[in-house]
């Protein structure tokens, strides 16, 4: 009487057991399919850039990474203008984003009385949804023309006999330029490094802070010598972010940074991106070389960002190994 | 009763009858291309499908997409704002005509100088945007302003950053003007502009450009110019007359032009015609001599056709300048070629 039963448990154990190892199975293959999709996407995308670079490619060689001339009706490319424009805006954003938003990070976790810090949180959060065109437009209509009449002319003043940084600062004040390209790169990834900084400074215990506090420190000790410490490879990480969106970023850019193809000493001057350079030239690029070098310049900038990102990686593996994590 | 349901009965079927015969006769068509004519192709597409019930789609993606497409014969008809060569034409079995003409404008932002109140010569135009002219008060723009006081003030040169039909109208004027233009500048969609010039996006980014940085100068659309109430250069013409630009003289520089050649597309650049705006250009249809389907080529000849004829007023509204009554007759017989 028993025994028929049992047999029926076991066999209806059995079943069970199988349907879970299949539905294991299926779902560990399905989620291992959408995981190789982007890795396909990626190969398939690093493969047609080159294929679409390859006449300029086998023209230039290595060479049109240092070549600084970009002339359409000559058909000679070089790419040295555009990775320029794209490392100087990106790092003077940052230069001005990490410390701003260090400050915005800091005062929200440790300084901010409780009621205020949701709604500066949210709006923090809220400017990082802002699109980018927004920002461009804003850039072009609104502080070009204000940075022309109040920012640059008291700056050439002050800095413009200084050996050096004056040339920097040297030129028409038009408004548009690198560093107005970077100011407001700075702005639209503040709220980025900021929201990070501030999710991973919320990530100290408390008994930590706490400790330091009751055995006197002030919060700036309490700062650099728990928080910091504690945080920093979300804190590196937030950066990189930030600079990652900074060396893609497109619409804001192409509006602002005056578009020419061009290396020139002075932040004031115009000049290019790599992402502006394709925004520009894509629609009404002449087959051959010309569109082959757009397609190289955007596989330049593939490289860049694997880069940094490879380096970010380096970073944080390294921060990680000596906090012995 | 009866007799009503018949009444009904037939006129739904003649309704439906109707209708169909319609949509069969004229398949909905597509063309692709140049984005200067974007905005009176989708004016006359709206008003053309009220008027006959036919859609017309056109995709402003660029001159250069727009010849391709129509080569790959994607879409039905192609645009594009730089010509197809004769040879190339006859390689690919195209038809090409014009549709609607455009100018080109020189805008300044220089304190003091009014629409039309500065004098540019096509020379000086072209030392100014090679940047070999740098300052407003330079002798060679002061020789053409006779009791015109300039200001000691850096001239910024504003241009296009994307490639455009805009700026390959004005740089082939300019280096037609100039040899020292035409080898530091050259011509085309995009050129190599001179250092500390500043490239704005579109037409309204120059647009821009101009109007925020005192002492510069640009080149934008008439359509664009006048809605932004922006300050027009006056251009000395071949005929040696200072021109304010409008859309009549734009109508003038194509009067005095041959349209009948191959492919249609006279350089209407620097005309004879006394009232002649010297930086004229028009933009062009593509078809093929022989398409695969006879509906859809019948529906390009009928779109353009119906909006040669009823939308010059469209065209004009939007800042764009009508083809020629005698010109429109030409384009209508070369149309013909298109099966």
């Amino acid at each position: 009487m028993s025994e028929p039963s049992a047999s029926a448990g076991i066999d209806l154990h059995a079943q069970q057991v199988r349907k879970f190892w299949l539905q294991d199975k299926i779902f560990h293959h399905a989620t291992q399919l959408f995981a190789f999709v982007v890795l396909a996407a990626l190969v398939g995308i690093l493969v047609s850039l080159t294929i679409e670079a390859w006449p300029s490619l086998k023209a230039f060689g290595p060479a049109f990474l240092w070549t600084n001339i970009w002339s359409v009706p000559d058909d000679e490319f070089g790419a040295l203008a555009a990775i320029y424009g794209t490392v100087v805006t990106s790092v003077l954003a940052l230069l001005i984003a990490v410390p701003i938003s260090f400050g915005i990070a800091l005062f929200l976790t440790e300084t901010c009385p409780v009621w205020l810090r949701r709604p500066l949180g949210t709006a923090i959060e809220l400017l990082a949804g802002i699109p980018s065109i927004v920002y461009g437009i804003w850039g072009l209509f609104v502080f070009a023309p204000l940075f022309a009449e109040y920012i640059q002319p008291p700056l050439q003043n002050l800095l413009g006999d200084v050996p050096v940084i004056g040339g920097w600062f040297s030129g028409p004040p038009i408004g548009v330029g690198i560093l107005t390209a970077s100011i407001v790169l700075s702005m639209m990834v503040i709220p980025f490094i900021a929201s990070v900084m501030r999710d991973v400074f919320e990530t100290v215990p408390d008994v930590l802070r706490e400790s330091a506090y009751a055995v006197g420190c002030t919060t700036w000790e309490v700062v650099r010598n728990v928080v910091l410490p504690y945080t920093r490879v979300g804190v590196i990480g937030g950066i990189m972010l930030g600079l990652g969106r900074a060396l893609g970023e497109t619409m804001a850019v192409t509006f602002v940074i005056g578009n020419a193809n061009r290396i020139n000493g002075s932040l004031f001057a115009p000049g290019t991106s790599i992402a502006s350079t394709l925004a520009n030239e894509f629609g009404e690029a002449d087959p051959g070389l010309h569109i082959a070098s757009l397609f190289e310049l955007g596989l330049v900038l593939f490289i860049i960002t694997f880069v940094v990102l490879a380096i970010s990686r380096w970073l944080i593996s390294r921060s990680m190994g000596s906090e012995g994590l | 009763m009866r007799t009503f349901n018949k009444m009904v009965l037939g006129t739904v079927a003649t309704a439906a009858g109707l209708v169909f015969s319609v949509s069969a006769l004229a398949a909905d068509i597509t063309g692709a291309g140049a984005t200067f004519p974007y905005a009176v192709y989708t004016k006359w597409a709206e008003a053309y499908q009220a008027a006959t019930g036919n859609k017309v789609n056109y995709q402003g993606i660029g001159s250069s997409g727009g010849v391709k497409q129509i080569k790959a014969k994607t879409v039905d008809f192609g645009g594009t704002d730089a010509p197809v060569k004769e040879e190339d034409l006859d390689a690919a079995g195209l038809v090409q005509v014009p549709t609607v003409m455009g100018g080109v404008t020189i805008v300044i932002n220089v304190p003091g100088m009014g629409s039309g109140k500065l004098k540019l010569d096509g020379n000086a135009a072209a030392d100014i945007f090679r940047g070999a002219i740098t300052k407003w008060n330079d002798p060679a723009i002061a020789r053409l302003n006779p009791g015109v006081s300039l200001p000691d003030l850096a001239i910024t040169v504003s241009h296009r950053s994307d490639g455009s039909g805009t700026t390959y109208a004005f740089t082939h004027y300019l280096a037609k003007q100039s040899l020292a233009f035409k080898r530091d500048v050259g011509a085309g969609n995009t050129v190599n502009w001179p250092a500390n010039a500043v490239g704005g996006k579109g037409n309204p980014g120059v647009a821009a450009n101009v109007q925020k940085i005192k002492g510069a100068i640009g080149y934008v659309d008439i359509a664009d110019a006048t809605i932004n109430k922006m300050n027009f250069v006056a251009l000395k013409n071949r005929a040696g007359n200072y021109i304010v630009p409008n859309q009549g003289a734009v109508a003038d520089a194509a009067a005095g032009a041959n349209f009948k050649i191959k492919g249609m597309a006279p350089d209407l650049l620097d005309q004879v015609h006394k009232n002649a705006w010297p930086i004229t250009t028009a933009t062009y249809m593509l078809a093929y001599e022989k398409g695969t389907d006879a509906g859809k080529q019948k529906g390009v000849v009928d779109f353009f056709t119906w909006s040669l004829n009823n939308g010059q007023k469209m065209a004009e509204e939007l800042g764009f300048v009508a083809l020629p009554a005698s010109v429109v007759k030409m384009v209508e017989a070369e149309m013909k070629n298109i099966k």
